[in-house]
Order: C-alpha cells, then sequence, then structure tokens
C-alpha cells in the first residue's frame, strides 16, 4: 500500500508541470473569459459583473444581423480555404507519397522550409504580389496591357479591344475575399498536406492490386478503394485548416479590406479598441463552440472510420 | 493449338535493378489443372505469378492466357483472378461488397450481383457474414472470403499466392483439402504459389519446382518425388541421403557407382553417364531397412551411429564409410521388432536398385 502511495505521487509528480500550465494557461483565462461573457461593459472599459445574455442576444439578432453576417463571410472564408486546400493538398501528399523514399523527406522538408520565416512577413509578401501595384498587376496591367495595345496598333484590325478594356486596370485582388482566401490557403496548406501524406504513405497499396484485379481501372480504383480509406487523413487535414481559418486574424487583417473583416477582427477590436470585453468574450465562446464541434465531429468520424480498418494478422 | 494451355510462358524473363528475379521460364499450364510453383524463399514464384497477373511486365519473353499474348495489359484487362497472400480485403466494405466489387466493375444488375454474391458465400460455408467488415472474421474466414471475391468472376485461371501461409498448422490442412475440392468443382485453373513442399504434392496435378528464378524440374508429384531431376530438387522436397561417387562399372542392366571410391551401389542405368564421371546418389530414408543380414539387391554393411525414436518412425543414422551416414526411417510397427538394433551394432542396410536416383548435377 505504501509503495502504491509512493507510486502515485511520483505519478502526480511527473504530470504536475503540465496539469499546472493546463490549469494556468488555459483553464483559468477560460473560466475568465466564459464568466466575462455574461457581463456587462462598464462605462469606461471594464467589466460590470452582473450576469445576462444580453451579449449573445446582440449577436445572434436577426433583425440586425451585421455581426451573424460577418460570421457567415467568415464560415464561408474558412469553408473555401478548406476546400482549395483540399483539392491542391490532396494532389500534392499524393504525389510526394509515390515518389521514391529518399526524395519524399526532402520533399516534405521542402513543404515546410517556408515556415522558418515569420507567418507576418510572409503574409507581408502577399501584399506586394496582390496590391494593384504589385507583381502580378504589374505584369497584367503593366507588361501585358502594353503587349496587347502594341498588337492592336500593328494589327488594327484585331478584334482585341475587349482585351485593353480589361487589362487596363489592375485586378481587383488586395483587399476581397479572394486574397484572404488565396493568404489563409497558402498559410495552411502544409496542414493538409502532412495528415493526408500520412494517410496516402500508410496505405496498403495491395489493396489497389487487389481492386485492379477485380477489373477496376484507375479512376474506379481511387475513388472505391483508396480515396475511402485515405479519408480519415482529409478530415484530419480540413479541420486542421478550417478551425484556424475560422478564427483567422492576421491575414484578413493585412491583405482584407473594409468589406471583408472576418469575426477574427471583430473581436480584436472589441478587446483592443472599443473596449467592449464582455461583447468580445462572448463572440470569442460562440466561435469556440463551432471549433469545438468540429473537433468532436472529427474524433466522432476517425473512430466510426477505424471500425473498419484491417484486423492485424 | 495453343489454347490447349490455359497458361503459357515462353522464355519469360524478370529482372529488378541487378537482380534476376525470374531467370527464362517456359512452361504450359493445362486446362483446369491445379499448378503449384515451389521453391524456396525469393526464388521468383512471386514475381512469376505477378507477370501472369499482369502486376509486373516481363523484362523479356512472352505470357499467354487462354492462347493470347497477355503484352503490357493491365491487371484489369485479363481474364484471371487473384487470392493475395494478404487476401487484401477491403477494409472499408463490407464482405458482401466485397466479393460483390468484380460484378460490380463489370456492372452487371443488381439482382444478379445478389444471387451471385448469395451462392458464392454458400459454396464457402460463408453465408451469414455478409453484412460484416472483414476485421470481424477470423483468419481462416477471410481467407475463404478472399478465394469467394475472386472465384465469383469466373475466371479462366486463379492464382493463389501462398494463400494459407498465413494460418496455424491445423486449418492449413483442412483449408488445403478444402481448396483441392472447390478446385475439382469448379473446373477452373489454379495456380498455386507455395514454399510448402508438403502442401504442393498433396494438392497439385503439377508442380514447378524453381530456384534462383529458374525452374529446376517440371513434372507430377510423385516424378518429382521418386525420380527428382538434381540434388536441389531431392533436397528440397522431402528427405533424401546423399552419397558421392564415381561410376565404376556400366552394364545393359546396371550402373554401378562407388561411393567414396569404396562402396560399390548399383543402379538403373537412366541416365548418360560415363565410366569415371563423378556422381550422386540419392535414396529416400523411408526406402532403406535395416536388417542384420544381407535382405535386398542392394546391401551396404554399416554400423549404426545413433537411434532416434520418433513415435510413429525409428531412426537409425548408419556409417557406411569415413565420410558418408545414411539416415533410415523404420516404420514403428510395434511387437517384438520395435527397436531392434542399438548403437553400435554392424547391420545390412537394403533396398531395390529402382528406388535410388542417380543424379549428375
Ligand atoms: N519490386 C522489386 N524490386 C526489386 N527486387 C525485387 C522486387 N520484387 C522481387 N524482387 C526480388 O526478386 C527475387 C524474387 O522475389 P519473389 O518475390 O518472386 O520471391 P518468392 O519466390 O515469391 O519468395 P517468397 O517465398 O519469400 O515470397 C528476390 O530476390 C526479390 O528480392
Ligand atoms: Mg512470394
Amino acid at each position: 500500500m505504501n509503495k502504491n502511495k509512493r507510486k502515485q505521487w511520483r505519478v502526480f509528480g511527473l504530470i504536475f508541470p503540465s496539469l499546472f500550465w493546463l490549469v494556468v494557461f488555459f483553464a483559468i483565462p477560460l473560466i475568465l473569459v466564459l464568466a466575462m461573457s455574461f457581463g456587462e461593459r462598464g462605462t469606461y472599459g471594464g467589466v460590470i459583473w452582473n450576469f445576462n445574455l444580453e451579449n449573445f442576444a446582440r449577436f445572434f439578432d436577426f433583425s440586425d444581423p451585421l455581426y451573424l453576417r460577418i460570421f457567415g463571410r467568415t464560415l464561408y472564408i474558412a469553408a473555401i480555404t478548406t476546400l482549395v486546400s483540399f483539392l491542391i493538398g490532396y494532389p500534392m501528399a499524393f504525389w510526394i507519397a509515390s515518389q521514391p523514399e529518399k526524395r519524399r523527406n526532402s520533399l516534405l522538408m521542402m513543404l515546410m522550409l517556408p515556415f522558418w520565416t515569420n507567418f507576418l512577413v510572409r503574409t507581408y509578401a502577399w501584399i506586394l504580389i496582390l496590391r494593384d501595384q504589385g507583381v502580378i498587376n504589374t505584369i497584367w496591367a503593366g507588361h501585358f496591357h502594353n503587349a496587347v495595345v502594341w498588337l492592336v496598333a500593328v494589327l488594327p484590325g484585331l478584334p482585341l479591344d475587349w482585351l485593353v478594356q480589361a487589362t487596363s486596370n489592375p485586378l481587383p485582388l488586395f483587399g476581397t475575399n479572394l486574397a484572404i482566401i488565396i493568404g489563409l490557403t497558402y498559410g495552411w496548406l502544409p496542414d493538409m498536406v502532412l495528415p493526408c501524406y500520412a494517410a496516402i504513405e500508410r496505405f496498403d497499396g495491395s489493396l489497389v492490386e487487389a481492386a485492379q484485379d477485380l477489373y477496376a481501372n484507375r479512376v474506379q480504383a481511387f475513388f472505391r478503394v483508396i480515396f475511402p480509406l485515405t479519408l480519415p487523413g482529409v478530415v484530419a487535414g480540413s479541420i486542421l485548416v478550417f478551425i484556424p481559418s475560422l478564427g483567422a486574424y492576421v491575414t484578413p487583417d493585412l491583405l482584407g479590406g473594409a468589406k471583408s473583416v472576418m469575426i477574427g477582427n471583430i473581436i480584436y477590436s472589441q478587446f483592443m479598441s472599443a473596449r467592449d470585453y464582455p461583447f468580445g468574450a462572448a463572440i470569442s465562446f460562440v466561435l469556440m463552440a463551432l471549433m469545438l464541434a468540429g473537433t468532436l465531429f472529427y474524433f466522432r468520424f476517425t473512430v466510426a472510420g477505424q471500425k473498419g480498418e484491417p484486423g492485424h494478422d | 493449338m495453343p489454347d490447349e494451355f490455359a497458361v503459357e510462358l515462353i522464355n519469360v524473363a524478370k529482372q529488378f535493378d541487378q537482380v534476376v528475379a525470374v531467370d527464362n521460364v517456359s512452361l504450359q499450364i493445362r486446362d483446369g489443372e491445379f499448378f503449384s510453383l515451389l521453391g524456396p524463399s525469393g526464388c521468383g514464384k512471386t514475381t512469376t505469378l505477378r507477370m501472369i497477373g499482369g502486376f509486373e511486365m516481363p523484362t523479356s519473353g512472352n505470357v499467354l492466357i487462354g492462347g493470347e499474348i497477355q503484352g503490357f495489359k493491365p491487371p484489369f484487362q485479363r481474364p484471371v483472378n487473384t487470392v493475395f497472400q494478404s487476401y487484401a480485403l477491403f477494409p472499408h466494405m463490407t464482405i458482401f461488397d466485397n466479393v460483390a466489387f468484380g460484378l460490380q466493375m463489370k456492372k452487371v444488375s443488381k439482382s444478379e450481383i445478389k444471387q451471385r454474391v448469395n451462392e458464392m458465400l454458400e459454396l464457402v460455408q460463408l453465408s451469414d457474414v455478409g453484412r460484416r467488415k472483414p476485421n470481424q472474421l477470423s483468419g481462416g474466414q477471410q481467407q475463404r472470403i478472399a478465394l469467394a471475391r475472386a472465384l465469383i468472376n469466373k475466371p479462366k485461371v486463379l492464382l493463389l499466392d501462398e494463400p494459407l501461409g498465413a494460418l496455424d498448422l491445423k486449418l492449413r490442412k483442412a483449408m488445403q483439402l478444402e481448396l483441392k475440392a472447390l478446385q475439382q468443382r469448379v473446373g477452373i485453373t489454379f495456380i498455386y504459389v507455395t514454399h510448402d513442399q508438403e502442401e504442393a504434392l498433396t494438392m497439385s496435378d503439377r508442380i514447378a519446382v524453381m530456384n534462383q528464378g529458374k525452374v529446376l524440374h517440371l513434372d507430377t508429384p510423385e516424378e518429382i518425388y521418386e525420380h527428382p531431376a538434381n540434388r536441389f530438387v531431392a533436397d528440397f522436397i522431402g528427405e533424401t541421403n546423399f552419397m558421392e561417387g564415381k561410376v565404376s562399372q556400366l552394364n545393359e542392366e546396371r550402373v554401378f557407382v562407388a561411393v567414396d571410391d569404396q562402396v560399390p551401389v548399383p543402379l538403373l542405368p537412366t541416365r548418360d553417364v560415363q565410366l569415371g564421371q563423378v556422381v550422386t546418389v540419392a535414396v529416400r530414408p523411408e526406402k532403406l531397412s535395416v536388417s542384420a543380414e544381407k535382405k535386398r539387391e542392394v546391401d551396404i554393411p554399416g554400423t549404426i551411429d545413433e537411434v532416434i525414436y520418433i513415435g510413429t518412425d525409428i531412426r537409425y543414422i548408419v556409417r557406411i564409410t569415413e565420410k558418408t551416414t545414411l539416415a533410415v526411417r523404420e516404420q514403428n510397427r510395434g511387437g517384438l521388432s520395435a527397436q531392434r538394433f542399438s548403437i553400435g551394432d554392424h547391420i545390412h542396410i537394403g533396398w531395390y536398385a529402382r528406388n535410388a536416383s542417380l543424379l549428375t548435377e
């Protein structure tokens, strides 16, 4: 018994640091924010702790859906980002997994390499690419435009007036939803590629042979066997992209404009400029609830998926 | 004429980088035959099978199925199906969907699929597992489903790569018989890869014994066992005593080999041998008998080195020269005859000349 007690203490001693970390830096702030979300903004920005649901009512106000609209846009941008990441990331993961073993690691390394640079710096780089005087528009509205104008001047009969028109103004990239989606996709793509890669790499190739043996061509083998069995990786990747996209703040702040504000920016402004802590806390909680739902869905899915995995022989 | 054969390999070779996995193999497999590829690990059995299935393409040579040259046809265009060693059942599908897969790909109607799958499940005696997932079945059951999944397509030829390898001994024995019976019932040509010689002997109509990418002997189980073509085959299949010697005497009826230059052993003159040629005499332990005095045509005196009691048999290790000992296996018939001799006894070993083989390679 004595021995058991000592063992318990040792286990406790081992988990104490992480437990401490979790409580101090996670649980306590979380409870504070939750409590705050039921409070009311004080005249000078403090919190009045009178329990009410005003903040949530303000957020879910259907007669004036200002915040709901932003929330909807946030969901939309995050969803498109996830979809685009999947459409780029899955084939990329597939391609990497099909390379010889030595090359795979260096390819994965190259995928991670940009992450040695600060996220802010990389996002700034996208400003330089997307803005009106940026790389894309210098080519589009500059060189390409000039080339078309020159071509029309040399060969007057050419029906290219519409192209002259189209290229006379820079493409509206910067400050749009598109810019945010590009920035987010760029930022979270590795989080899609890595779980997909893990699933594809682990995939048992003899199953494809079996499918081909049973008259499935390559396309059928992919959709009937490979894709369903690597789906857990896709779901994991999607959640890893979707959740941070939902909470994105830096990317919409730098690449977006007034019409593409996301929920993260609203939370920021409630805390930092409006000084309405309780409302900011309430929005944070709605967002968090959504992320939690997504994560639970994922665990549900993977646990359900495991039922079908091959038994060990 | 060529379509007499279900499968024909003509000078087929396969090279991976530096490794020659299959080395100029030619064989003809008859329609409805249970044909085994037998050999030690790494001898190229799987590679040969995979070239028939279309999973590997030969470096040179031709694979014919039903008289048709297969060339670079992918697996889904070949009239063969495969039972994989690890079964490769689709883990995310039910047993029903697994078995139905081939028919679904061939766009067979739903009602026909249902009927045929149920028939097939009945054939492998697993009628009520259709709704389960593969990991809810035992190894033996998975094996049968893999078989059903392949057979339902009514292939011309079924390829099986060590399909019983993952099963325990008892189940394996039972499945061997079941598989053989099933093959006879459906009448499909089976090409069966195994490294288990006993399995090959029990099940096959004919066996190709392979080593290092080459077919060393192709014949019926009995011929291969009784008259192995060379030393490797004699050694690989069953147990064999080898005696080295030179041909010392040749006549119409007998060849004599002087084992270790001392003991003359008579053999049937079956091969082209010359006087003085160095050869090997091979004879199976169960063909030998031990007695106190000369009893058989071939008779060699010896001394008992060891007596091993194995229950069903008694094994004597008998020294006939400085260098050579022979293993003798006598059935344990009980009674007075059991364990008649003991270590150090001077005895005679006897056998019939037709039971020994003369090997030149
Ligand atoms: N994809 C490959 N790449 C390189 N070498 C290979 C490949 N497949 C097989 N080999 C080599 O070819 C030879 C024959 O292999 P194969 O798998 O046909 O042997 P096997 O007779 O089936 O052996 P086992 O009984 O162990 O399954 C081996 O030396 C093996 O290492
Ligand atoms: Mg093999």
